[in-house]
């Protein structure tokens, strides 16, 4: 059985470099994290000190040039593209500011699509659907296209589609970074709440330091490298 | 949910675009139906030539007669099994409009040599073999004009007149027969050549051309070249033809229409197939987000190009099927007015499936670029996230 201090997420001397024409820019040289099962980080810092690239690498929907990404004891670093997409569906649910919700889809039908990559029959993805739906509190919203709903409860749908296949780890980038500040206090309570009550591991790209005192501890990225900051309870 | 309801949400994402694209899918199959069906009806008399049956014609052109005489002497030309000559009327019923296709022949001799083609009761044969003024007429003729046997009907010729003046022979119908094979079209009358050459006021003794059987297709060539050499340099040179050959030469003074199918067919095809090309394209590069999402979530590549190709292959097969329809609906339309000049005009079985295969092709063609683009695109480009 595992416990809230076994390791979720280890990197080990992550090296990320892109290429800008003929230039050659440095994200991570050396940078080292680990973060326990069931913890829930903000990771903060200014543009480009490269919050997104981190998550990207975490989620496996980018390459690192070297070093390891260890996420609950699987070598994803090592992982050929097909095994990538196999393991996100499986492990991983993401939550992006601005919702990528597909728009002819209705919100059961969205939230749906994670587990049409599984081999759960029709009655058993509805009851999926309507559980996690009912978890982000719309219920009465399933037949709703996300046209006819507010940006808050996109959001929502968004989360509920994050955690529908009931994934280990939640890589959210600025959930909240398009929303006023009521809305976004719901989201980051769901998120809360997902933390404490189901033992989600959450990792949240944010700029807003309200946002961030709703998860359990902060780092700071910068030019990067991590500080660590404790937050209060 | 599944793939097929977001294939088709995809598709109709933009209900303008999707529907201008079916119409236009629509427009080209309902072409390619009606002209396929055009060119198969006039080259049908191609497909039911069996390979043993020569026709000798006048080496000018078909319009140029032979003499009677001829009969006997190509029936003695050793590997000959049966003949009959035949001679063209230009008939019509009551008035000019009311084309009737007409052939006067000796009785026994042709229907023994159409009897691979045609079925006849044995009423018939007798009937027709005994009645000097009977016609034998095909059931599609007899059905167009509600004729029954015994009816006398007067058939007049664009070409010829009686020596008496009158323009119209009276037959009676002795007997009707019907096809053996599809391609055989009953839409035809046949009169005794004894009693036609008789009565006309010019042209004695001609015929227009000879059909014959040979003991074997093997002989084919021997007996062609022992006819048209026993008429070298006489005043009737011939040239003596596969059945098929001879098909192929009547239906080409209509002009090459398969030709002109194909032209038309393939300008329709090649501007479809740009203009849903470049629709599909756009379509999925509006859709690249939604892509790197799916991608994000899990869809491996491979499921991802199935999408987009089941796309491309839905939009051809729902505007190319009622296509189809539209031709099959043009066609029996029109199949009664035209019965006179392409009898076996229908859309046949074998080119709605070569439709169908064309539509699969058409969305494989149309899709396989977007989709590749979709299968091979990185999820951080989709999500404009480097």
């Amino acid at each position: 059985m595992s416990s809230a201090s076994d390791p979720m997420i280890g990197i080990v001397d992550l090296r990320k470099t892109f290429t800008k024409g003929k230039e050659t820019i440095t994200i991570f040289d050396g940078l080292n994290l680990a973060i326990p099962k069931a913890d829930f980080v903000a990771v903060m810092g200014p543009s480009g000190s490269g919050k997104t690239t981190l998550l990207n690498l975490l989620g496996g929907i980018d390459r690192c040039d070297a070093g390891i990404i260890e996420i609950a004891g699987i070598r994803i670093d090592r992982l050929s593209e097909g095994q990538l997409a196999h393991w996100r569906a499986s492990h991983v649910g993401f939550i992006f500011q601005f919702y990528n919700l597909m728009q002819m889809l209705t919100a059961a039908q969205n939230v749906e699509l994670p587990l049409l990559l599984t081999r759960l029959g029709g009655k058993a993805r509805r009851e999926r659907v309507e559980a996690a739906l009912a978890v982000v509190g719309l219920s009465d919203r399933l037949k709703h296209y996300p046209k006819e709903m507010s940006g808050g409860q996109q959001q929502r749908v968004a989360i509920a589609r994050a955690i529908v296949s009931d994934p280990e780890l939640l890589l959210c980038d600025e959930p909240t970074g398009d929303l006023d500040r009521r809305t976004a206090d719901e989201i980051l309570s769901i998120l809360q709440l997902l933390n404490r009550d189901f033992g989600k591991t959450i990792v949240m790209v944010t700029h807003d330091p309200a946002a961030a005192q709703y998860a359990r501890r902060a780092l700071h990225l910068d030019k990067g490298h991590f500080i660590e900051k404790e937050l209060a309870a | 949910m599944n793939d097929l309801l977001m294939i088709r949400k995809n598709l109709f994402r933009r209900r303008l675009r999707a529907i201008l694209m079916i119409v236009s899918i629509l427009i080209a199959f309902a072409i390619y139906g009606v002209l396929a069906s055009f060119e198969r009806a006039f080259n049908a008399g191609q497909e039911r030539a069996t390979p043993d049956r020569l026709v000798v014609l006048n080496k000018i052109n078909m319009s140029q007669p032979l003499p009677i005489s001829y009969y006997s002497r190509v029936g003695a030309v050793d590997g000959v099994a049966q003949l009959s000559p035949i001679s063209w009327l230009g008939g019509y019923y009551r008035e000019p409009k009311n084309f009737i296709s007409a052939f006067a022949v000796y009785p026994e001799d042709w229907m023994r040599l159409r009897d691979s083609d045609f079925v006849f009761s044995q009423d018939a044969r007798t009937a027709f073999a005994r009645e000097r003024t009977g016609a034998l007429v095909g059931a599609r003729m007899m059905e167009k004009w509600g004729w029954k046997v015994g009816d006398r009907i007067p058939i007049s010729s664009s070409i010829y007149a009686q020596k008496s003046g009158a323009r119209a022979w009276d037959f009676t119908i002795v007997g009707s027969f019907t096809s053996r094979i599809p391609q055989a079209d009953t839409n035809i009358m046949l009169v005794g050549y004894d009693y036609f050459n008789e009565t006309r006021s010019f042209g004695k003794d001609l015929i227009n051309w000879l059909m014959l059987r040979t003991t074997s297709a093997a002989m084919n060539e021997r007996v062609g070249n022992a006819i048209d050499g026993m008429f070298a340099n006489s005043p009737y040179e011939t040239t003596t033809d596969s059945e098929k050959a001879f098909q192929k030469s009547f239906a080409a003074q209509l002009g090459n229409v398969a030709l002109i199918v194909e032209l038309v067919v393939g300008a329709a095809f090649v501007t479809i197939l740009m203009i849903v090309g470049n629709t599909m394209v756009m379509s999925v590069r509006e859709r690249t987000r939604e892509i790197g999402v799916l991608k994000t979530l899990g869809f491996p590549g491979g499921r991802i190009l199935r999408m987009v190709l089941g796309e491309s292959i839905l939009l051809a097969l729902i505007g190319g099927l009622p296509g189809l329809g539209v031709a099959m609906l043009l066609i029996t339309q029109v199949r009664g007015s035209l019965m006179n000049f392409v009898p076996t005009l229908t859309l046949y079985p074998d080119i709605a499936v070569g439709a169908i295969g064309l539509m699969l092709l058409l969305g494989i063609i149309t899709g396989l670029l977007p989709a590749l683009g979709a299968m091979r695109l990185r999820i951080v480009t989709a999500l404009g996230r480097n």
